[in-house]
């Protein structure tokens, strides 16, 4: 059965796991020029992510603003158009060999029985096929055949067999016009030479089962959040409404029970898996937005939204959703015999028992690491955490303990989708710094010039494809071949059976040969499908890609429009005539190239500018590193230990030094920024900076670069209450952690401390989460306890927000004795002096009465706000949040970006996040900056914009609507022109100019009402 | 006016709409075949011009399909579209139109079912209708 084939080289890279961190990796790293393999286990690429309809905090979907080059695709459907990425779906690794920069990996590709390259997804196997099962895609909500699509946009858009329960009856055979499937297709071994490998797997949920409590399985209207994911989804069986499958109620009343196979150690879960209180409360809103009057109830233990923006939008689920969270443990769920609703019996904050009935209960999974991943790890040599992922070096998060292995996602614990897709970038950058040296050059195809067609008098051939007789079924293409030689300027019509084949492909090439055609119409499947074959071939002949136009008679008609066989064909032929239409004005496209500066300039030379500068030194661009202070490392000076144990003094010490040593660094101290300038392919700052020679001497400078780094940093809150500032014996949590640092001796007559959470953080004045608060106090109650067995710590708290494995420690204070108190926004606690001692004094839940404690020391857990940004956002021309930081193109898929291309941000600027998050940061706007630094020139978009300067008036209007400043005045002329670099084609400047001097390339007005007319009679 | 067949114009945005129509193809959503679909990048992008002139030439109405809002791949393309239309709306009102024949709707790439739904319901809400009053004009 093995093959043999051998493919690769050193200077490539293979991806395990298609999901988002994997797509990521692979999108970022083939964009710098690497070949990359993209491995995915299942059928189809994609990962979780097509499951999901509505995404957190935005409840929009935003994934295609993923992709390094936008306006793009969803990002599965760019993986599978990239000319260095190699899909290999349905495929196993099965052995590794070699080491760092030189691996052989044997991969297994499973069978699909079904050859994508001629399945027409006509379907006519899925009805005969007699095997039915239950579809894994949704849990198990519905039903597919032993022959099935993954999922409707699955990429490779192909049917697959499902091996284990086909019966091999032959039934899909017979009826598969073009040929597709074998059901004796074998299973093929390859090897491939990679010099690096990435992790990009995703996470699985926990096996509802094993909390037989909760009745999954028994009860019929216990659902499991991937299973209420799916109904919510427009594509469900209930359309997205939330309605009962079991029996098609409308459901009135649902629960969600949080933290189920989280945090939970009986069932070998201690860690917390970060996204479960999003996600569900994501769910809560759309049902609540399907079905109005839905009750919603969640409970839980704590609930812990601490990324950007996340805390607002908890807050609008309370209030503008009225949805009820209730903090509770479940004590036991019973199914009502007749309704088969949910009786819950719960146990409340303090001890009382309640009952409330459900028509539905949501269980709120939490992940675990892929249950098949052990048996990898052990071939690779990767040591894993006690809980099953993926164990990094704390201050190299992308690192496993290969060399030449690296990692991202949810692989290394469970994660969001914007951490994801960081961790991705971030993998993606090391990688690439690890490949540079062996990296061979991936020489652009070359193509034979083209020929003057776009001036000639247009004729058309138009080429008919029934798409292996699928299109007969429903259209008369002998009335559309008829017709189709009526139009003007049309000269040649002929049928074709599968033009996405090389055969029929042959044949056009030939037909364009004899006939000199210099346009061409494809009428068949939509331009999504055929357009990468078509325009293969055409580049290849010399010929224009964009005077080919395409009319889409297949998707956008014969799949939808079966029963009106007379009037779909009449459709079709509107469609054509359109095409023919478009295709007499069209004209051909030349793009044109931007020269780029290869340079990044970063701004802020704390732990994240550092990185960001570190990384892209290593890949081999030059770097400018901007400081305001007179030395590097900002906000890592004060940080002397962390929570797993590292530390940040060596990092610091490290990391200063490599900066201050690369050659390609260029560092500027005690600078700031005073002038921005945006031009052709590059951007020009202005600074002031010290004279390294004469300390007096201020001096200006001015840099050219194409990548802008905004890593500017922010700051600790200063308390405004609780008597800081009044008495010495209030501090911060960074001033207690120098203390423990420094070993400060006042430190031993301290027998209580009291530490008081959210300080400046989730109230009015900064009304998110700071995120690392929680694990900070943790950190330093761990640390005293070390010390000072017997010191009695209270922490008092709000929620604890100790996410993902930073729950563990949570754990292990509470088994020291530190002693966590809620108390509630309301009921702030209240810090008096009393004969030398201080007296907090606040409401205890637990007890449903008030308490005072004593304490010789007030620890405040003060959040983190960014420095101020709002100057040097105006002179950069970024956007900021109303928090003050900085704003991100798309706060899910490019949380790192901002709208304009070559500017991004990271660390503390971005948002409040540990240093680990901050240095996987760091690495991602590297490989998101390399990404554009690594071509020679950036390649116009084909649609751009241009200006009939005859026709311009100077007004401005474009220049207003430009949403990516592609629009500039020439003031001498006093015309508007285009940037071609930046445009990316959207068309709006053509709608605002009031003289039809603004035009875009083949969408002129002109050509629209053409192809309007076309359609309207 | 039983057999009175609507015809729809609907101008697509390039990467949500028209990939949901698409989609709509691939997993067989049927819907009427009123419907002639003109694919533009964004669809902020709609002129009004391509609007008024589909009506006036006889459309019985004008589906604008883009990305969600949040989601256009333009930043705010939609936005825009969302805004132009409001105005026509009134435009149309004023010149005898019932603002209902202009439908914008948001649909995503992954709404096949929705784009068909949208399609069906808008054909059958113009048969109620009745033909663009403009076609008797141009009758008459
Ligand atoms: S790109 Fe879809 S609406 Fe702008």
């Amino acid at each position: 059965m093995a093959q043999g084939k051998k493919r690769g080289d050193k200077g490539s890279a293979l991806v395990v796991g298609a999901g988002i961190a994997g797509m990521q990796s692979a999108l970022l790293l083939a964009e710098t020029g690497t070949k990359v393999f993209l491995l995915e286990q299942g059928p189809a690429i994609g990962g979780y992510f097509p499951l999901l309809d509505k995404t957190f905090p935005t409840n929009s979907c935003g994934v295609c603003f993923m992709s390094p080059t936008p306006p793009a695709f969803c990002p599965i459907y760019e993986c599978h158009l990239h000319d260095h990425i190699e899909l290999l779906p349905y495929s196993e690794v099965v052995g590794v060999e070699g080491e760092g920069g030189d691996f052989k990996v044997t991969v297994v590709r499973k069978p699909r029985f079904v050859d994508p390259k001629r399945c027409t997804l006509c379907e006519a196997c899925i009805k005969v096929c007699p095997v039915e099962v239950e579809r894994e895609f949704g849990g198990g909500l519905e039903k597919r055949k032993a022959i099935y699509l993954p999922y409707p946009q699955a990429i490779p858009h192909s049917l697959v067999i499902d091996p284990k329960t086909c019966t091999r009856c032959g039934e899909c055979v017979k009826v598969c016009n073009p040929g597709a499937i074998d059901l004796d297709m074998k299973e093929e071994e390859e090897e491939i030479e990679v010099g690096a490998i990435l992790l990009g797997f995703g996470f699985e949920p926990f096996i509802a089962q094993r909390k037989g409590e909760y009745g999954f399985g028994r009860y019929e209207n216990v659902m499991t959040s991937i299973q209420f994911e799916r109904l919510l989804s427009t594509s469900s069986p209930t359309q997205g409404l939330p309605i009962r499958i079991s029996d098609g109620k409308k459901m009135e009343r649902i629960a969600f029970i949080q933290c189920v196979g989280s945090r939970d150690p009986s069932c070998g879960q201690d860690h917390c898996s970060t996204i479960c209180c999003m996600y569900a409360t994501k769910q809560a809103m759309i049902a609540k937005d399907r079905s109005p009057n839905l009750g919603v109830t969640f409970f839980y233990m704590d609930i812990r939204p601490m990324g950007k923006d996340y805390e607002r939008y908890y807050e609008r689920a309370k209030t503008e959703y009225g949805i009820e969270y209730v903090r509770s443990a479940i004590s036991s769920i019973k199914e009502l015999r007749q309704t088969k609703n949910l009786l819950i019996t719960y146990v409340k904050e303090d001890g009382t028992f309640e009952e409330r009935e459900y028509d539905a209960v949501v269980l709120s999974l939490g992940f675990t690491p892929p249950q098949t991943i052990k048996d990898l790890a052990k071939k690779m040599g990767l040591q894993l955490t006690p809980q099953g992922f993926c164990q990094t070096d704390e201050f190299n998060p992308a690192q496993t303990s290969v060399n030449g292995i690296f990692v991202g996602g949810a692989f290394r614990g469970p994660r969001d989708i914007p951490e994801t897709v960081v961790e991705g970038s971030s993998a993606a950058a090391i990688a690439a710094s690890f490949l540079s040296p062996n990296r061979l050059p991936q020489s652009p195809k070359e193509y034979p010039m083209e020929g003057a067609l776009g001036e000639e008098i247009p004729k058309i051939g138009v080429f008919i494809c029934h798409c292996g007789e699928e299109l007969k079924k429903n259209l008369s293409l002998f009335d559309l071949i008829l017709g189709t030689k009526l139009l003007r300027e049309v000269i040649l019509v002929e049928e074709v059976g599968l033009a996405c084949l090389p055969e029929d492909l042959d044949l056009i090439k030939k037909r364009i040969g004899e006939q000199g055609l210099n346009r061409i119409v494809l009428a068949g499947c939509s331009h999504r499908e055929i357009r990468g074959a078509m325009e293969e071939m055409a580049k290849g002949m010399g010929f224009n890609p964009y005077l080919i136009e395409y009319a889409n008679i297949r998707e956008q008609c014969a799949f939808v429009h079966e029963n009106y066989p007379k009037l779909a064909t009449e459709k079709a032929m509107a469609l054509i005539r359109m095409a023919v239409e478009r295709a007499r004005r069209s004209q051909p496209i030349q793009k044109g190239k931007q020269k780029i500066d290869k340079k990044g300039l970063v701004i802020g030379g704390g732990l994240a500018g550092m990185t960001a500068s570190l990384q892209l030194a290593q890949q081999g661009y030059e770097v400018h590193l901007v400081e305001k202070e007179k030395e590097l490392g900002g906000n890592l000076k004060e940080s002397f230990y962390t929570l797993r144990g590292s530390n940040p003094r060596e990092l610091l010490e490290q990391l200063t030094k490599q900066v201050g040593n690369h050659d390609s660094i260029h560092l500027y101290y005690e600078a700031e920024v005073i002038g921005f300038e945006k031009n052709n392919g590059h951007y020009r700052t202005k600074i002031r900076h010290q004279n390294v020679g004469d300390s007096t001497l201020r001096e200006e400078k001015i840099l050219d670069h194409g990548v802008l780094i905004l890593a500017t940093g922010g700051k600790e809150i200063t308390p405004k209450e609780y008597l800081y500032g009044e008495d010495s014996r209030v501090i911060t949590q960074r001033q207690l952690e120098k203390m423990i640092h420094l070993e400060d001796e006042g430190l031993k007559d301290v027998h209580s401390m009291v530490m008081i959470q959210c300080v400046g953080s989730r109230d009015e004045e900064h009304p998110y989460c700071s995120r690392i608060c929680c694990g900070h106090a943790v950190k330093n109650a761990l640390k005293l306890k070390e010390t000072f067995p017997d010191m009695n710590i209270y922490v008092l708290y709000r929620d604890v927000r100790t996410y993902g494995f930073y729950e563990t420690y949570y754990h292990q204070a509470r088994g020291k004795g530190v002693i966590f108190i809620r108390y509630d926004l309301e009921n702030k606690p209240q810090v008096a002096l009393q004969d030398g001692r201080f007296r907090v004094s606040l409401f205890d839940p637990a007890m449903n009465s008030p308490i005072t404690l004593s304490a010789d020391c007030v620890v405040l857990s003060t959040g983190v706000e960014p420095n101020d940004h709002r100057e040097l956002a105006k002179i950069c021309d970024v956007d900021l949040n109303p928090d003050g930081f900085f704003m991100e193109a798309n706060p899910k898929s490019a949380p790192l970006d901002s709208v304009d291309r070559g500017k991004f941000f990271c660390g503390l600027c971005h948002s409040p996040n540990f240093i680990e998050d901050v240095i996987s940061q760091g690495n991602a706007v590297a490989a998101r900056g390399a990404a554009l630094l690594s071509k020679e020139a950036v390649e116009e978009k084909a649609y751009l914009a241009y200006v009939i300067k005859r026709l311009c008036c100077g007004c401005g209007l474009c220049v207003t609507v430009c949403p990516y400043g592609a629009r500039v005045i020439n003031e001498e002329e006093g015309k508007a022109e285009v940037i071609g670099s930046l445009c990316q084609g959207c068309g709006s400047c053509v709608i605002a100019c009031r003289n039809a001097a603004s035009q875009q390339r083949n969408f002129e007005k002109e050509l629209n009402l053409a192809a309007l007319d076309a359609v309207i009679d | 006016m039983a057999d009175f067949e609507p015809r729809i114009v609907a101008f697509l945005c390039h990467w949500c709409t028209y990939t949901g129509a698409d989609l709509a193809g691939t997993t067989r959503q049927q819907y009427p075949p009123n419907i002639r679909i003109i694919h533009l990048m964004c669809s902020g992008a709609v002129d009004s011009i391509y609007v008024l002139k589909a009506l006036i030439d006889g459309a019985d109405g004008v589906l604008i399909g883009g990305c969600h809002p949040g989601d256009c791949h333009y930043q705010t393309g939609n936005y825009k579209a969302r805004r132009r239309v409001a105005i026509l709306k009134g435009i149309l009102e004023q010149m005898g139109f019932t603002e209902h024949r202009i439908w914008l709707k948001w649909i995503s790439a992954s709404e096949g079912k929705l784009f068909a739904d949208t399609v069906t319901k808008m054909v059958d809400d113009l048969k109620k209708m009745g033909p663009n009053p403009m076609k008797q004009l141009w009758n008459a």
